[in-house]
């Protein structure tokens, strides 16, 4: 049995996800924005785990509030094994090509808040000499394209801060592992046009997250197949790739 | 919640929806002005158009998957309408229940076996899904929210158990599960000769054994018409120290072939080799391989190539049975056009009351036929002509082509029910048996 904190837990992944650890038992702490959506995925993973699931509605800009939360989070679950940090929006581009103050919110709500949680929480289970940290980051933080850079450069951000953090923390025993999903039908995804071979759903992400954990990786792409893609998309040579539409 | 094109199980006809509005939180997504018509789509199990809505909208009502509560001491359980009736085995088997009626596809969502009051194996003791559903939420395109149960909006009830997802979106469902021992199901198998055996084989086993169907040799003629298996089931008893039955390992059919895999040569050594083949008279299994046979071999429709393939189930009133359903078991053996699964079984005389509701006391009998076009259709209808005069019904959750006046002749009660449709809300299948 497992005491999970997952923070963004009505993200269709997070949601997927606490499912799937739900059969195996698991008790959850359950943190997100939008309060009566959070009481349905409550009740439905309590029915699922057989276990009651404590939650909170949070609105995860506030930083501040971030040390207050992991001290109810961990009182009540009597010490957290495990968080998943899931939380995020997809900030329009082209809105934040013309506005500094939009930018500056997507990698606020994207990066700054990851960030802040995923220091206190290494802190923590550093103290503890145990734990396992996972946060979602994406493909599109692997390289910086005109289609979706802010958004990519929050990413690539939270990405590079878990390198180090695994870096940090590998010797004490505690796991930390960095989710790049790939193209994944979500409300998140709701405006784009979802045929093709490239999109996933998020059973499948959240089946690889499972995975990840019970295998003790540290860096997983989900579906398997864009390790190779952004393999090949981070060698192309940057005089060839400023030059592509991507 | 995927939000690619849906089609029904038959691949046919194909349709285009206008968009698709992905539900979650039991809302109705706002509708756009146009296109006018929206129609709630579960798990696209529905072999024909009641789950298409060709220009419209379709709400995908899958988003809907959350559990809302359990009783394990009671057995009533409810969730939202979205939810497979494979999640709800997965949650209530280990805990010792069942569900109460179940058909042969675990894939399908409440909402989907309430709309089409589906049947299954157990309906000559305990009737059609409709009869053990305790209350579900309407929500009406206008937003207004109707708690529907047998003495609450009663008449909503029976509207909607059977109605095709045309009175609204079902957001959540209470229902009543039945106990069980174990995972196990004792079954007996027999085999018959004729349809005549079938009959008193049926009536022997049906007075023991809550479940029971027949499958149909389609290929058999003269002496050997209506020759087939019986198969009997009831769940085990307690006691039994078997360990728990293992997950099976599903195949999927990779793709549609230009050309049916179900044809005439294949249909009839299928037939001929299922029939003969040596099976035990009684035995164990689980209830996955029991109920769900085909669940295991993932998107089998896709066997019957890209032009996809008809279903054709019609239930016959008792008195008429024996001669209609030779008659259509003669014309089928005659047009060369086999089924390789032809399923009979006897419906009892519990209904839900819904107005549109498939079951009713008599003997259903279920084909598919791969389609080769006019030939198959000019089949069907003569099939149709055989069902109409022995007063029987054809079941609209498979059917892709029969034609209005036959839809009217079998379901009188649709102009009773034509005043719940909500005003926003259409379906293909609605437009082709009454515009």
């Amino acid at each position: 049995m497992r005491n999970m904190l997952i923070i963004g837990a009505t993200s269709a992944i997070a949601e997927a996800t606490a499912r799937r650890f739900a059969a195996t038992g698991a008790r959850f702490y359950l943190v997100g924005r939008h309060a009566e959506r959070l009481a349905a995925i409550a009740r439905d993973l309590e029915i699922r785990s057989g276990q009651p699931v404590a939650s909170e509605s949070l609105d995860l800009d506030q930083l501040d509030q971030h040390p207050g939360l992991l001290e109810r989070a961990d009182q009540a679950l009597g010490g957290i094994d495990l968080a998943l940090i899931a939380h995020g929006t997809l900030p329009d581009q082209n809105g934040c090509q013309q506005s500094v103050q939009k930018t500056l919110a997507a990698i606020h709500t994207n990066a700054l808040s990851v960030i802040s949680l995923t220091t206190l929480l290494a802190n923590r289970f550093e103290q503890r000499g145990r734990g396992t940290l996972i946060a979602i980051s994406s493909v599109a933080g692997d390289r910086g394209r005109q289609s979706n850079y802010v958004y990519g450069a929050a990413k690539g951000m939270i990405s590079l801060l878990l390198q180090g953090l695994r870096n940090r923390l590998s010797s004490k025993g505690i796991q930390v592992i960095t989710i790049k999903p790939g193209f994944v039908d979500t409300p998140m995804t709701a405006a784009f046009e979802k045929k093709g071979l490239l999109w996933a759903q998020p059973d499948q992400i959240a089946k690889g997250i499972v995975a990840a954990v019970e295998r003790g990786r540290d860096e997983v792409y989900l579906p398997w197949f864009w390790r190779w893609i952004m393999l090949v998309i981070r060698h192309i040579p940057e005089r060839l790739f400023k030059r592509l539409q991507l | 919640m995927s939000t690619t094109a849906p089609a029904s199980w038959g691949r046919y006809p194909s349709s285009q929806p206008r968009c698709l509005l992905p539900c979650r939180d039991a809302q109705i997504p706002t509708l756009p002005a146009e296109p006018q018509f929206c129609l709630p789509f579960g798990n696209g199990r529905s072999y024909g158009d009641v789950c298409l809505n060709n220009g419209g909208a379709l709400l995908l009502a899958r988003g809907l998957d959350r559990f809302i509560a359990f009783d394990p001491a009671t057995g009533i359980l409810r969730a939202e309408a979205g939810v497979l009736l494979s999640e709800i085995l997965a949650l209530i088997v280990p805990q010792g229940w069942f569900l109460s009626v179940t058909p042969g596809t675990q894939m399908i969502t409440l909402g989907g076996a309430i709309a089409n009051d589906v049947h299954g194996k157990n309906h000559h003791w305990t009737g059609s899904f409709g009869c053990h559903v305790r209350a579900f939420e309407l929500l009406r395109s206008t937003g207004e929210r109707l708690l529907c149960t047998l003495a609450q909006n009663a008449d909503w009830f029976r509207a909607t158990v059977g109605g095709l997802g045309l009175t609204g979106l079902i957001t959540w469902v209470e229902i009543q599960l039945q106990r069980i021992a174990n995972p196990w199901i004792v079954v007996e198998n027999r085999r018959f000769a004729s349809l005549d055996q079938f009959l008193a084989l049926n009536a022997e086993y049906e007075a023991r054994y809550p479940y029971t169907v027949s499958w149909i040799d389609c290929a058999a003629r003269g002496q050997a018409l209506g020759r087939g298996l019986h198969l009997a089931g009831m769940h085990a008893p307690p006691g039994l120290m078997k360990p728990p039955p293992q997950e099976r390992r599903a195949l999927t059919v990779p793709f549609a072939p230009p050309i049916s895999l179900v044809n005439n040569l294949s249909v009839c050594w299928f037939n001929r080799l299922y029939y003969h083949l040596p099976r035990p008279a009684r035995g164990l299994t689980s209830y996955q391989p029991f109920f769900y046979p085909l669940d295991n071999l993932l998107e089998w429709n896709r066997l019957y190539g890209r032009r996809g393939f008809f279903q054709y189930q019609c239930v016959i009133p008792p008195a008429a049975a024996r001669e209609a359903l030779r008659e259509i078991l003669a014309r089928i053996a005659a047009s060369g056009q086999g089924s390789m699964l032809a399923v009979l079984k006897r419906f009892g005389d519990k209904t839900s009351g819904g107005l549109l509701s498939f079951p009713r006391p008599g003997f259903t009998l279920a084909l598919d036929f791969p389609n080769l076009g006019q030939k198959t259709l000019d089949l069907l209808g003569s099939l149709d002509e055989v069902t109409r005069q022995a007063g029987g019904a054809v079941y609209p959750a498979k059917d892709a082509r029969m034609s209005g006046d036959s839809f009217r002749q079998y379901f009188p009660q649709w102009t009773e029910f034509r005043r719940y449709i909500d005003s926003r809300f259409s379906s293909s299948f609605w437009r082709r048996v009454t515009g």
